[in-house]
């Protein structure tokens, strides 16, 4: 290789080399503190204690939505499989909140009781048709695999 | 291959590479070549529009709504499939001072900041009914909408210089430094909890879509490349010409094209 290129392509590299690792340290620094959401496991130890105002992440749990009949005051309980934390919304909600979905919610915690201001869906990276999932779910139920009537939201 | 034609392949390859980087040989190929791009692009854009939005089931979640991922998912893969390309002709712009080099990648650049606009479009008019919200902080969105800005400063950058030569080498610089973005926005999902899904399509290890609904996916994925060779081989024509206005090959051109030649 001439000398001007190869000096040209070392200096290109060596940049780009600098930058990857600054960035490379900067990502790897913010891994901590730049987590979008805390688990309710991660709330009950105490993670969350920080942070006035913080998002929650999880499903919500089987059977625990109930919705107050005389306003848009809704009750539920977020899991993450180990822990679980009790929710309540006043809002409309997005068309995927259902049980066993993944919710992700802004708010703070008053007393044992997450107050949510914003109720986020989380939907799954599976895609697959209706019947498809309804036999998989029966399939499941034969194997005595624990899995969510709808199959809805495994992440 | 064999001792014999290994040579052989090797200098035409080399042969093939120095041809493409002559102007009035790049320009009569890209000439010949736009229009079997675009009749490909509309042929498969057809099919996998068909595919995706009438032949493909609902989704067992999201029903109807899903649809979207036809022009978002292909569109994103394209935002990043184009800064790759742009960073590497960049590079060998760079490097070898490749006139032809320095044109593809700036000329890559608009067509890959469209492509990164219609994922953040796309994927805010899905977000709105699915998650609940048009726009989100998180990982996976804030390093694509970096992504945008990264197009939109190299294409600055090109236009900000009087001579266009340096201007391709400064913003074909930015453009590789910029590059570091590219496995950010891939692996977010992976690194970060975040609202966006995680990955869906993969190339090692199963793909979490029935076929369906893949094989449209797939089709509008093939479409968008085309379109780009379609688009970046016309964009490249009329740079070069700019470029080279003062030569011979491009004044026969000119002369050949002339109403009143």
């Amino acid at each position: 290789m001439h000398p001007v290129r190869k000096r040209r392509l070392i200096f290109v590299g060596l940049i780009l080399g600098a930058v990857a690792l600054a960035t490379g340290a900067v990502v790897y620094g913010l891994q901590k503190n730049m987590n979008y959401l805390f688990t309710p496991s991660q709330v009950l130890a105490g993670k969350a204690a920080d942070y006035r105002t913080f998002r929650l992440g999880g499903m919500v749990e089987n059977g625990s939505i109930v919705r107050d009949p005389h306003s848009l005051k809704v009750d539920f309980t977020v899991t993450d499989g180990d822990r679980t934390l009790p929710v309540e919304y006043t809002g409309i909600l997005p068309d995927l909140f259902r049980a066993n979905q993944a919710v992700i919610t802004t708010g703070r915690m008053q007393g044992g009781t997450f107050v949510a201001s914003e109720v986020l869906a989380k939907h799954s990276a599976t895609y697959m048709p209706k019947e498809l999932a309804e036999a998989m779910a029966k399939a499941h139920a034969k194997h005595h695999v624990e899995m969510p009537p709808t199959a809805g939201g495994t992440p | 291959m064999n001792a014999h034609s290994s040579p052989t392949l090797w200098n035409r390859l080399v042969l093939w590479y120095h041809q493409m980087g002559s102007p009035p040989y790049f320009y009569a190929f890209a000439g010949r070549w736009r229009p079997w791009f675009i009749a490909a692009t509309l042929i498969t854009a057809a099919i996998g529009l068909y595919g995706g939005l009438v032949l493909a089931p609902p989704d067992y979640q999201q029903g109807d709504a899903y649809r979207i991922i036809f022009i978002h998912v292909p569109c994103a893969w394209m935002s990043l499939f184009t800064y790759a390309f742009m960073a590497g002709c960049g590079l060998v712009g760079l490097v070898w001072r490749v006139k032809l080099a320095e044109i593809l990648a700036m000329e890559a650049a608009p067509i890959g900041a469209a492509f990164t606009f219609v994922t953040l479009v796309t994927g805010s008019l899905w977000g709105k009914p699915m998650w609940g919200a048009w726009w989100t902080w998180d990982a996976r969105l804030t390093s694509e909408l970096v992504l945008l800005f990264l197009y939109l400063g190299v294409i600055g950058l090109y236009h900000a210089f009087e001579d266009t030569r340096q201007g391709a080498r400064a913003a074909a610089f930015l453009a590789r430094i910029g590059a570091v973005n590219l496995p950010i926005v891939h692996y977010s999902v992976v690194w970060w909890n975040t609202l966006h899904q995680g990955t869906t399509v993969r190339l090692f290890g199963p793909s979490r879509i029935t076929w369906p609904m893949l094989w449209p996916l797939l089709t509008m994925a093939l479409s968008t490349h085309l379109y780009l060779g379609w688009s970046l081989l016309g964009r490249a024509r009329v740079a070069l010409l700019e470029l080279e206005g003062g030569k011979d090959w491009a004044r026969a051109i000119a002369l050949k094209d002339a109403p009143h030649g």
